[in-house]
């Protein structure tokens, strides 16, 4: 692997090397390598492009990374992964995707991502996006994540854009059984005139379900976002949505959040909030030495923490 | 040190300047001085004009005989002043210890953490991953607001009321914090408080009132000034009244 890639593969899913488990790295569209496990297999899809994933039941403690790494110009990769975790596991999944476009012509990665996850089952999955490049062609990631948990099973969703995608357009949807939990926590920022869009819909049909889906976003430039948050509480369930973003020059930003509750005993809360960098914020950091430039750094670093 | 050559600050209203510093001459050498005088009377508008979070309209500020009126906020940080906010700010993501980290110029440990936040009487362990956010009190903030001022060591720290919104417990435990301070600071204290405790334990009692210095000494010429009938600081008026 070049040095490019490698630094692709740092960027999005913390890799030095090849990671340890099991792993499937899709370069360029190809496959750039992969190792299966005892727990956890990968079988490439017979029709269409994708991978399926089998985790069996009981699997504790192992990772699976499936970075997509591009870094030639003019690629466009529509991928479908579906991922059936068993019964009682416990794993962290990191996905991701870095392009790196030196040319003129767009790179584009659309992932379909469908999580089954199983009862009782804990799943920690992370997603970052990064692009790089010197050439003035778009980098593009329009994922789409589709996920169905079953009781009593948990997942915690990270997913972090903080640098180089000219356009995104991210749809997450969820369905909980009874006593599940989702946490999603979103971090973006962008500048210049990228423009990044995300529309969560979550239905919480079963009971003592719960949903947490929190974004905070920094715009910059004359960058555009789009926060769309939909949850409907179809049971006994509490579903919060909040939206927190930073708005700095002439960028845009909507906050759309939306509540739907079907029974008497469904507590939804929604929270949105777009303002611009407290004067009093920078002033504080200023009396401690930093400089005005310095200490948006500062505030903007923390916020996406 | 510290000295403030007519210093005049003017705000418009409705068409009409007010004067809220009128000629403000003051010259300041001890290791702790007290501003106090009636809510309203300028106080905290010249702690912050010497912080050079506000303007002066007028006058000339000098720090060890260097001129400093027209130096930025990070500027006079930099000179050696901080400043410890009447109401803390808050930030999200932001913990206690990036801020002491940023106050002392680089990143510290938890015994650092620990040399600072236990002199205002809070655990190191506890608080150095907290976010300077809603879920810490009023009077948590306040004293992380102390020690992150305590951990940048300037010639200079103003601290505006920092008694305010503290409970009693704390402010008991506050005081022997500024009964202290002068040793592990190195540098002088300028404190506004209208605290009778605190006034006592300064060498010098400036009274500001109408924008004006109406009174200054040391504790045993102001205090019986303050306490005597005077209408010059009502809050304290009303307490030993």
């Amino acid at each position: 692997m070049d040095a490019i890639k490698k630094d692709l593969l740092m960027k999005v899913a913390d890799l030095h090397e090849v990671p340890q488990g099991a792993y499937n790295i899709r370069e360029n569209g190809k496959l750039g390598g992969r190792a299966v496990t005892e727990n956890i297999n990968i079988v490439t899809k017979e029709a269409g492009p994708g991978i399926d994933i089998y985790i069996k039941d009981g699997t504790k403690k192992e990772s699976l990374h499936i970075p997509v790494i591009i870094s030639e110009t003019g690629v466009s990769d529509l991928v479908y992964n579906d991922f059936y975790v068993g019964e009682n596991c416990d794993v962290v999944i990191v996905a991701g995707c870095g392009i790196h476009n030196t040319g003129d012509e767009k790179s584009e990665h659309d992932g379909i991502h469908t999580f089954h996850v199983g009862k009782n089952s804990r799943v920690k999955y992370v997603e970052k996006h990064y692009g790089d490049g010197v050439g003035s062609g778009d980098n593009v990631m329009n994922p789409t994540t589709v996920i169905y948990m079953e009781e009593d099973s948990y997942l915690e969703m990270e997913t972090v854009q903080i640098k180089g995608i000219t356009s995104t357009d991210r749809k997450t949807s969820a369905v909980l059984k009874d006593g599940a939990v989702l946490e999603v926590h979103e971090k973006i920022m962008t500048n210049g005139t990228q423009f990044a869009k995300t529309d969560f819909v979550v239905d919480l049909d079963g009971e003592n379900c719960s949903a947490n889906v929190v974004s905070r976003s920094v715009a910059k430039d004359k960058s555009f976002q789009e926060f769309v948050s939909e949850i409907k509480g179809n049971n006994r369930c509490t579903g919060h949505t909040e939206c927190d973003a930073i708005i700095m020059d002439d960028a845009r930003v909507v906050a759309v959040p939306k509540l739907e509750a079907a029974h008497v005993d469904a507590s939804l809360i929604h929270e949105a909030a777009i303002g611009k960098i407290a004067g009093e914020q920078l002033t504080k950091l200023m009396t401690l030495g930093l400089t005005e430039a310095e200490a948006e750094e500062h505030i903007i670093k923390g916020f996406l923490k | 040190m510290l000295k403030l050559e007519n210093v005049c600050y003017e705000v418009d209203v409705d068409g009409e300047s007010k004067g809220i510093l009128k000629n403000i001459n003051l010259e300041i050498d001890e290791r702790f001085v007290a501003i106090t005088g009636p809510n309203g009377g300028g106080k905290s508008t010249l702690a912050r004009i010497i912080a050079g979070i506000i303007t002066p309209t007028s006058g000339k500020i000098y720090l060890d005989g260097v001129d400093i009126t027209d130096m930025s906020v990070t500027e006079r940080a930099k000179a050696g002043i901080s400043f410890a906010f009447q109401q803390p700010v808050r930030f999200k993501g932001i913990t206690v210890r990036d801020l002491i980290s940023i106050a002392a110029g680089g990143d510290i440990s938890v015994s650092q953490a620990c040399a600072y936040l236990s002199e205002v009487g809070l655990c190191a362990k506890e608080y150095i991953d907290r976010e300077i956010n809603a879920s810490l009190s009023g009077g948590e903030l306040k004293r992380i607001e102390i020690a992150t001022v305590m951990a940048r060591q300037t010639k200079l720290s103003i601290f505006d009321e920092p008694e305010a919104g503290i409970d009693l417990w704390s402010f008991n435990n506050l005081i022997r914090v500024f009964e202290n301070m002068h040793e592990k600071l190195g540098g002088s204290i300028m404190i506004i408080s209208h605290q009778e405790r605190i006034l006592a334990i300064a060498d010098r009692i400036i009274v500001v009132s109408a924008g004006e210095v109406t009174a200054e000494g040391t504790k045993d010429e102001i205090m019986p000034y303050l306490l005597g009938g005077s209408s010059v600081c009502s809050t304290l008026e009303n307490k030993f009244n």
